[in-house]
C-alpha cells in the first residue's frame, strides 16, 4: 500500500452534504465528534468548505430540488475521494420511495462507497461503516 | 552554501515545520483535553500535510495567478523569519543592524498572502474572508508595533535583536518591568490575532463563511498555508521570547518559555468565543494601544 493513501485513510476530512434530511441524521453524525466517541482521535474532521474535504456524507432524501446541487458538489471535491450514504433515505429512499418528488436514491447518482442504514443510524454505526470504508480501501490497493 | 543549509534545514524550514507541526498537535490535544476528549495522536498534522499533497488542486474557474503563487509567498517569509530568529538565538553576533524591522515586516507577509490569495479565488465567502482579515490587520498592527517600540526604547535604541539580547541578559528581562509587561501583554494578544486564533478568527471562520479565505484552496497549495500556519505557531512565540523574556536563552529554558505561552494561546482560544469583525477593531484599537502607550511612556521614564 503506498503512502499517499495510508495517509489518506489516517486523516479523512468530512464534508457534510444536508440532502433534504429531517436533521435526524445530521444529529448522529455531530453525536460522532463529541467527548462520547471523538473521532478525532483517528483524524477524521469536518471541515467547512467541499475543497478541503476527502469524503462527502450525504443524508436524508435526494429530491428534485437536490440532485443538481449534490452533483455539483461531488464535481467541486479534490478527487481521491469517498460518498458515504447514510441513513436509510439516502439508500433507498425509506418511506419516499413512492413519493412525487424523490425519483432515485443515491447510488443512482453518485458512486457511493458505503451504506450506512438506520433511521437514524447509531453512532457507533457510522464508526463501524467508516472502519469497514478505511478496510476497504487498504485492501483494493 | 551554509545560508542555504540555514534557511532549508536547521533553523530555516525543516526544523521550523517540525516544531510548528508539533505545536499545532500540543494545540489540538489541548482543545480535546478541555472538551473532555482524547484527541488526535501526535503524527496526525503530518498525516495531513501529507495527505494533502496527495490530494488534487483545483484551480476555480477565472482565478488569476496569484492564486497559485500567494502560498508561497506567505510560507517562504514565515520560513525566513524562522532562520532569521534561529540564527540570532545561536549566533547572537551574526546579525545585521534592523533585522528586528525586517523581521516586522516579513511577518506582516502572511497575512498579505491570505488577503491576496482570497481575493484572487473569486468566491463571495472568500471576499467577505479577505475584507475581515484586512480589517483585523489594521487592527492589531498598530498595538503591535507599538509594544516592539517599548522594547526598543528599554534596550536604549537598539533595532538590532543581538543587542536587544545582550541588554537582556546584562540588565534582566524586559517583562520584569512594569512597561515590558504590559507590552508583552498587548503583543500577546496581537500575536493571538496574528496567529488567526480564537477570539480574533472572524476571517477563517468555519461555521459561518466555511473557511473564509481559504475556501477555494485544496490540495498542495492548502498543505502550504497549514505548514504557514504551523511554522508561524512557532516563530511567534519565539519572537515574543527574544524581545521580553530572554535573561537566560539555554534550550531547557527556551523550550519551557516556548510551552508557557503556546498553552497561554491554547487556553485564550479555548476559553472565549469569537469576537465580531467590529467588535475585534474595537477591542485592538482601544485597550491594547492604551497599554501599549502607556507602557511607552513608562519605558521613556525608564520603569
Amino acid at each position: 500500500m503506498n503512502l499517499k493513501l495510508k495517509a489518506l485513510t489516517k486523516s479523512i476530512w468530512v464534508f457534510h452534504v444536508s440532502a433534504a434530511s429531517c436533521n435526524n441524521c445530521d444529529i448522529e453524525i455531530l453525536d460522532c465528534i463529541t467527548p462520547r466517541f471523538d473521532v478525532e482521535r483517528f483524524g477524521i474532521q469536518l471541515v467547512g468548505s467541499v475543497r478541503h474535504a476527502d469524503a462527502l456524507l450525504v443524508t436524508g432524501i435526494i429530491n428534485r430540488k437536490t440532485v443538481p446541487r449534490v452533483k455539483r458538489i461531488y464535481e467541486q471535491i479534490p478527487k481521491p475521494c469517498v460518498v458515504i450514504a447514510i441513513g436509510q433515505c439516502a439508500l433507498s429512499q425509506h418511506m419516499f420511495r413512492f413519493g412525487y418528488n424523490a425519483p432515485q436514491p443515491l447510488d443512482k447518482i453518485l458512486p457511493v462507497d458505503v451504506y450506512i442504514p438506520g433511521c437514524p443510524p447509531k453512532p457507533e454505526a457510522i464508526i463501524d461503516g467508516i472502519v469497514k470504508l478505511v478496510n476497504k480501501i487498504r485492501k483494493n490497493k | 552554501m551554509r545560508q542555504l543549509f540555514d534557511y532549508l534545514i536547521f533553523p530555516g524550514f525543516l526544523f521550523s515545520a517540525v516544531v510548528g507541526l508539533l505545536a499545532g498537535w500540543v494545540d489540538r490535544k489541548v482543545t480535546a483535553r478541555i472538551q473532555w476528549r482524547v484527541g488526535p495522536p501526535w503524527h496526525q498534522n503530518f498525516t495531513d500535510i501529507l495527505k494533502l499533497l496527495g490530494k488534487e488542486v483545483i484551480v476555480p474557474e477565472g482565478a488569476k495567478w496569484t492564486f497559485l503563487l500567494s502560498p508561497y509567498l506567505g510560507f517562504l517569509s514565515v520560513v525566513l523569519v524562522a532562520a532569521i530568529l534561529g540564527k540570532s538565538i545561536i549566533f547572537p553576533l551574526e546579525g545585521f543592524v534592523g533585522d528586528l524591522i525586517v523581521i516586522l515586516y516579513l511577518l506582516t507577509i502572511p497575512a498579505i498572502a491570505l488577503i491576496i490569495g482570497g481575493s484572487s479565488s473569486r468566491n463571495p465567502l472568500a471576499s467577505v474572508g479577505v475584507s475581515r482579515e484586512m480589517k483585523l490587520v489594521l487592527a492589531y498592527e498598530l498595538p503591535f508595533i507599538l509594544s516592539v517600540i517599548v522594547v526598543i526604547i528599554k534596550s536604549a535604541g537598539a533595532i538590532q535583536i543581538s543587542q536587544i539580547l545582550n541588554h537582556q541578559i546584562n540588565f534582566g528581562s524586559n517583562i520584569a518591568s512594569a512597561s515590558g509587561i504590559l507590552a508583552f501583554l498587548t503583543a500577546l494578544f496581537c500575536m493571538q490575532a496574528k496567529l488567526c486564533f480564537v477570539p480574533f478568527d472572524a476571517s477563517e471562520a468555519e461555521q459561518e463563511i466555511m473557511g473564509g479565505v481559504l475556501i477555494e484552496y485544496s490540495g498542495l497549495l492548502l498543505a502550504i498555508f497549514k505548514l504557514t500556519k504551523g511554522i508561524s505557531l512557532y516563530t511567534m512565540p519565539l519572537f515574543l521570547i527574544i524581545l521580553f523574556w530572554a535573561k537566560d536563552l539555554n534550550p531547557l529554558f527556551l523550550i519551557g518559555k516556548y510551552i508557557a505561552i503556546l498553552v497561554i494561546i491554547i487556553l485564550i482560544k479555548n476559553t472565549n468565543p469569537r469576537l465580531r469583525i467590529d467588535q475585534a477593531l474595537r477591542f485592538f484599537w482601544r485597550l491594547p494601544t492604551l497599554s501599549a502607550v502607556i507602557a511607552i511612556v513608562l519605558a521613556l521614564f525608564g520603569l
